[in-house]
This record gives structure tokens, sequence and C-alpha cells, in this order.
């Protein structure tokens, strides 16, 4: 009876409610039927703590509805849901406006991007974001647009960046205030990467954080030469926001060209690390840098998990953030003190941290122009894919590439506008992405997991085998629920205490998104993007 | 400082890919990028085109190994070589399939005859009871019919010879043991998290719940028989022959 009321007085307070106002999007816990940002909240926990769906009667879970983009891309938005209404992105760049119960489409905004836009990995989008009656999207040709969320008109066009240089955007933006914040993508492009807060009415670029320094500013110095001009540091994951604190965090990209840092010696600020900006002003709070001179292509590309734990007997501001370099890292997140790394896959690259918090290099673990061995391989322990903290069991969900390599190679490389500027590729016997391909692996080939980490350790709770890998995000419940996916193409929930399965279904294409939930007139429904297509799914009546 | 690794490495490019270490899964695609795009021309060991010994580094003049990804990319205008939509790595693991072919070495069982070698294929050799050719023989191990497009002859060979020391991995065998005790191996067709789809030794097609089954894996051993012993020197060459002119429909 609890949970039943819970569900249905916030919904009814969401349909009263008109605009979305910033204390709506900062106080996202207080109606847990909508799902306002990326990540649910600007904690980014992916976190719901709507408890309608239970362990016991997840087993009557049936489609709702599905929705069929009209695009061959890969589909990897998580929708929004604002006071009943649902708002996704059809890749590369058209909004879609639904009703979140029938599926059926009230609008559809199309975007078409300039054919000089060239993003690395897929002409993706992962998702808007909403402020007043207002929706963002960045956009594959590096535009940031603000779209009507009642009629899909656009209101204004900001260019943000130059397409034909490797210049994109595919993360949602992330709104604080009246600024509307994106970073651009473009890491094997040679881009001088940024990040930069705009006028939410006008679209005026209000500031703009450069993820290299340049000349004069601190952090200059740990690139040599000219290299700082071309050394990529994109943005291409959603950033999170400390009200309290008022600062913003982002992961940043590889520094460039991606696996010769021959070319770029130094540490590379801010490249494959996390800043903390002033929300208002963009000035640099602290960084903290995963992988200095990182020539592994390992990025900082996770959403950083903001979460208030009980850290050695205080309760204490933390991150939590599992990396692509196969650590698992607990920040302070009001200085960037560093207070925990563990590798929650193998790693063969750092043997383990100072008491700074750098990473000791292995010797000899790094590209050759005869190939080495690292443990993660390129697309990392873990990669884009959406971790998940449910404040009800601690724990932290990563979803993990275990016992995988790749072969490094060195080679150089020349930079020239608007092409690959990287250095050779690396070798996997897992490649990326390629669809619903037939799977035929064995497990000493690299598996996929979800894997439960206990912050205060970085120990392993429990784990979830898949027999591929996996690009699936994590979403947890307020029932001790927890939802993912993988490359198979099944959506699946597991017990969020032990990594029990309980339900699953066969949604016929790889799951590259994460999972979200919302209720609409009392009623819960989680939604994931798999294949080309959105899946709704409900309670059976 | 900046300028000494920066000159020497842009000296070094043709020379540094020379000593690449490639995974064997590399090696493979390359191996599927040959076929898919080259070897209608070259044949499945490159030397199909007058002159040109793909394998064995052989062409109409010397070429650099940077100089051939942008042949294999570009094609070379005035002849009959087109370009390739193909990726610097991908034109990279070519050169490497290519290499490959060359240390692999040729045949050993000289010329067959073809005729004679389709004899023993559907006879004494009873290789039919396993495999199929153009609608006939049985669908258990892999189909045959156009295995010329797809293997070498020196692999080809070495199959016969030495069946465990190459099995493709769409071509690995698997076992499951159900909850009943009922053991069943075929051909892994798909395998996940939750289910097995085989083809079995009586041909059907089977889907399994994890739920439902005992054990399941791979089986190492490849369950063709080696013919090393079982045929002649010039019966193998026959075989060989006959599985070369198989070139599909």
């Amino acid at each position: 009876m609890m949970r039943r009321s819970f569900v249905l007085l916030f919904s009814l307070a969401g349909a009263l409610s008109a605009q979305v106002t910033f204390d709506r999007l900062v106080n996202a816990a207080k109606e847990p039927q909508n799902w306002l940002t990326y990540s649910g909240n600007m904690m980014s926990q992916r976190y719901s703590p709507l408890d309608q769906i239970t362990p016991q009667n997840v087993k009557n879970l049936e489609l709702k509805w599905v929705f069929q983009a009209r695009s061959l891309e890969k589909f990897e938005a998580t929708p929004l849901v604002v006071d009943g209404i649902m708002y996704t992105v059809q890749a590369p760049n058209d909004v879609v406006a639904l009703d979140p119960v029938t599926g059926r489409v009230f609008w559809t905004y199309a975007y078409a991007p300039s054919p000089l836009s060239r993003p690395c990995c897929g002409r993706v989008n992962r998702g808007v974001a909403v402020v007043g009656d207002t929706l963002f999207m960045g956009t594959i040709d590096a535009h940031l647009l603000a779209i009507d969320a009642k009629n899909g008109k656009p209101l204004w066009n900001a260019t943000v960046a130059k397409p034909e240089a490797g210049y994109a955007i595919t993360h949602a933006p992330l709104v604080i205030k009246d600024k509307v914040i994106v970073g651009v993508a473009g890491g094997e492009f040679g881009i001088r990467g940024f990040i930069a807060a705009y006028d939410v009415k006008t679209g005026k670029e209000v500031w703009r954080f450069n993820t290299i320094p340049g000349p004069g500013e601190p952090g200059h110095e740990t690139w040599a030469g000219d290299s700082w001009k071309t050394g990529g540091a994109s943005v291409w994951m959603t950033g999170s926001y400390d009200a309290a604190l008022n600062l913003t965090y982002w992961g940043i990209g590889n520094a460039g060209p991606d696996y010769n840092g021959d070319l770029r010696l130094g540490d590379n600020l801010y490249s494959s690390a996390v800043v903390a900006l002033d929300a208002d002003t963009g000035k640099i709070k602290w960084h903290y840098q995963f992988s200095p001179h990182d020539e592994f292509d390992y990025d900082a590309v996770q959403v950083p998990v903001l979460a208030d734990i009980n850290w050695q007997g205080s309760l204490r501001k933390v991150m939590l953030w599992a990396n692509r370099n196969g650590f698992f890292y607990v920040l302070d997140r009001a200085t960037g003190k560093f207070l925990l790394g563990k590798p929650f896959v193998e790693v063969n690259w750092a043997s383990g941290f100072d008491e700074a918090g750098r990473p000791m290099r292995v010797a000899g673990k790094l590209p050759t122009p005869e190939g080495t061995v690292i443990f993660p391989g390129n697309q990392g322990g873990t990669n884009w894919y959406s971790p998940s903290f449910s404040p009800r069991t601690g724990l932290f969900y990563i979803p993990s590439w275990v016992n995988y390599s790749s072969v490094y190679i060195k080679a150089n490389a020349e930079y020239e506008e608007g092409k690959r500027f990287v250095g050779t590729s690396p070798r996997s016997l897992i490649g990326g992405l390629q669809g619903a391909k037939i799977n035929t692996r064995k497990e000493d080939e690299g598996y996929g997991a979800v894997r439960a980490i206990d912050p205060m350790t970085g120990d392993r709770k429990w784990e979830f085998k898949m027999n591929d890998v996996t690009d699936a995000g994590i979403l947890t419940t307020g029932s001790d629920l927890l939802f993912s996916g993988g490359r198979e193409g099944y959506f699946y929930a597991l017990n969020a205490r032990n990594g029990e399965l309980l339900w699953k279904a066969n949604v016929g294409g790889a799951v590259a998104s994460g999972p979200m939930s919302y209720a609409v007139n009392g009623k819960q429904y989680f939604a994931i993007s798999a294949g080309n297509s959105l899946f709704v799914y409900g309670l059976r009546e | 400082m900046r300028l000494f690794p920066l000159a020497l490495l842009a000296a070094l490019p043709a020379a540094l890919f020379a000593q690449h270490t490639y995974t064997p899964a590399d090696i493979q695609e390359g191996g599927r990028l040959f076929r898919a795009n080259c070897v209608l021309c070259h044949g499945p060991d490159g030397d199909q085109v007058q002159g040109i010994d793909l394998g064995h580094g052989r062409f109409r003049q010397t070429y650099s190994e940077n100089a051939l990804i942008k042949i294999i990319q570009n094609g070379i205008p005035g002849t009959g070589m087109p370009s390739n939509n193909l990726q610097d790595f991908q034109a990279e693991i070519v050169l490497a399939y290519l290499r490959s072919i060359a240390t692999s070495g040729r045949t050993v069982s000289g010329n067959g005859d073809a005729a004679r070698g389709k004899t023993i294929f559907e006879g004494t050799g009873n290789c039919a009871s396993c495999h199929r050719v153009n609608g006939v023989g049985s669908r258990v191990g892999p189909d045959l019919s156009d295995i010329a497009a797809l293997r070498r002859n020196v692999e080809i060979e070495r199959s016969l010879l030495e069946p465990n020391e190459e099995v493709l991995p769409q071509n690995r065998t698997y076992k499951v043991v159900t909850k009943q005790g009922e053991t069943i191996s075929g051909r892994l067709l798909n395998v996940d998290t939750f289910t097995v789809q085989i083809l079995d030794a009586k041909e059907r097609l089977l889907s399994f719940q994890r739920p439902d089954l005992r054990e399941s894996g791979f089986v190492n051993e490849s369950p063709m028989p080696s013919y090393r012993g079982k045929l002649s020197t010039q019966e193998l060459a026959d075989v060989v022959a006959y599985l070369l002119s198989l070139k599909g429909i």
C-alpha cells in the first residue's frame, strides 16, 4: 500500500506542474514519476526511487509499446519524461515527443546535420535536456539547438564549433540555472576540446572552459611544443552538478593522437581527467587525472556519479568513478582528493597508486611499433555506458568488460584538419559495436558482466556474467531492482542486492543505451533503447 | 627536443609496418576482407593475375608497404585494379593476411585431378557423410559448395591432414547435456547468456534454454578425422583439386 500511494501521489503532483524550473531539476528525487535529466538526477546516479515494480512482481512485466526509429544508427538516447510527455532523439538529430503510455507521437522535429559532420564512432545522440518549456539538443555538426517542448519548433540554433574540423556533440546537454552546458567530441580528429555554457533564452555563449589549457594558463606546460593545439581532450558524456558546492563535473576524453604520446610529451591535462568547474563562471576548482599521458584511448568519459556516503566514519560528499582504464575510484568531490583506487577488471598497465593518487606505471606496458598487449583493451574495462549507484544498497554497479585486452601499436600521425589523428589502431578479438552479429564467443576471449562494487572498499560483491560483452547502462530502483542489457539483445532485471536474475526479454537488437523508469497515472514503466527501437515495459493488467 | 622523435618517426612508418604484431583475429579478418574484395580477380592464393603473386610479394613493379596500402584503397587507374572502400587498418590486415599466405607455404600434394577427387569425396573418402556440396550430402559439417572462394589449397590440405590445427569460429562443435541426461552435440549456430542454438548430428535445428541444461560448452576436438595415411599423396591432391573447383553458385 505504501508503495502504491507513493507513486500515485507524485504522479498527481507532476501532472499539475507546468514548467520545469531549475529547482525541479535539482530536486528531481522528489518527483520520481519524471525523468528530467540524462541520468535521472543531477547526481547522475541513474537511480529511480519508484518502487511499484518489485522483485516479487517483476515477472509480470510485459511489452507495452515499441517506437521504431526511422534510422539505422545506434539508438543510444535515454528519453526524458516530463509531466506525462516523453522526449527522445531519433539518430542522428531528430527530436521526438511521445505519449509515454501509448508510444504515439505528438511531434517530430527533424534536423538535417551538415554533410561536413564526421563523428568518429557513429552518427549518434544520447538525449536532450529540458528547462522551462524548452528542450536542448547538441548535434553531430556541433550546433546546440533550443526547441519548443510543446510544438517542436526551433527557438535558437547556436554554432558551437566547426564540424569540418571533426567537432561534434553527441551527449545530452546539462542545464544549470539559466545556462545550458555542452562539450565537444572529436578526440580522434586533433580538435582542441572545450566545455561551454550558453544562455538558455538567447543561445549566447556565457563562458567557455578549454579542456587543454592555452599559453599562460595552469597546465599548459603539460603539453610539449604546439601539441596543445591539436591535443583532443574531447567531451562526449553528460556532466553532473552539486548545487551546494555550485560545482559541475565533467569527464574529459583522450589526448590525441590517441596511441602515440611521443607527439605530445607531458601529462596532457585535462585529457583523461575529471574537472570540477564553477557553474557560474566555468573556472576550474580542481581536477583529477585518471590516466596521465594516456596512450590507450582510455578517456574519462563516464558520467560523474555523485553520492553522499559514510566514508570511514563520517558523511562525505564523494564521486564514484569506474574508468575505462580498469580502475574504480572514490574522490572527494569538494576538493578532488583521491580516496580510493582499485581495479574492477584485469589491469596490467599500472600496479597501483602513489599517495597523491597518481597511477604507478608498469615498465614496458605502452604502445610499441611491434605491438603490446594491454589490459583492459581499447574499449576499456567499461566505457560510456552509465553505471548506477543505489543509495538503498550502497553499491555501485558497473557494466564491465572482463578479461579483455588489445594489442596497442604505435605509429606516426600527422595532423590535417578534419582527418583522423590517432597513430594506428589497436587490435582486439572483440570488435566495436557491429549490430546483431551471431555470437560464438568463448569466455577466454573476454565477456561482459554487471559487477557490483562496495564503494567503501572497492571489493566486488557480486557479478552477473553475460556470454557477450555489453554496451548497456544500468538502472537501479527504490525496490532494489537492477535493469541492464547487452550486445545479445536482452533487457533484463536482477536483484540489486545479490545479482539474481529475475526477469528477461529478448528485444532483438544490441542494447547500447541506459534504461530509465517513469510513472504516468500511477503506473510505473521501464524504457530501453535497443537496436533501432525504443521499448517500454509495464506490469500486465 | 620535440623535433627529434617527430623527424625520426616520420621516416619510419613503412619500416614499422613490417614489424607489427597482428592477432590471429586480425589475420582472419584480413582474409575475410581479401575474399570479399580481391579473390574474384586475384584468386584465393593471390596468384591468378598473370605476373602477380600477392602472397609472395611479386608485382609488376616494386612497391613499398605504404604504396601497397594506397593501391588497395585507391586502385591503379587505367588497369583492372579498382579502388576499394577500406580503411587504413583494413588495408593493413589484408596485407598481413597475404603475408601469412607466404609463410604458410604451398600445398605438398602436387597436381590433382578434380574428377577423380569427386569420386573419392563421394566414395571411399566418405566426405559426404558430413559435408554437403551443391545440395548433396550431410549438413552436419561445413557446406563446401563454395569452399574454393573461402579457403586456399594449402588450408584445405591442412584441414584434411590436421583437422584440429584450425577450426574456424563458425565451425566449432558445441555439446549440451540436458537435465534429463541426454547428450547432444553439433555445430554451434549461436550462443548467448540464456540460450544455445545448434545443428545436431541428425540435422535438427535445436534451441535450448540454459536452465534446462546440466552442462554446455565447446568441444575442443574437431569431429573431422585426419586423412593422413588414409589417402595417398595423389588421392589427397585429387580431393584438393576437386574442392578447389567448388566456387559456389
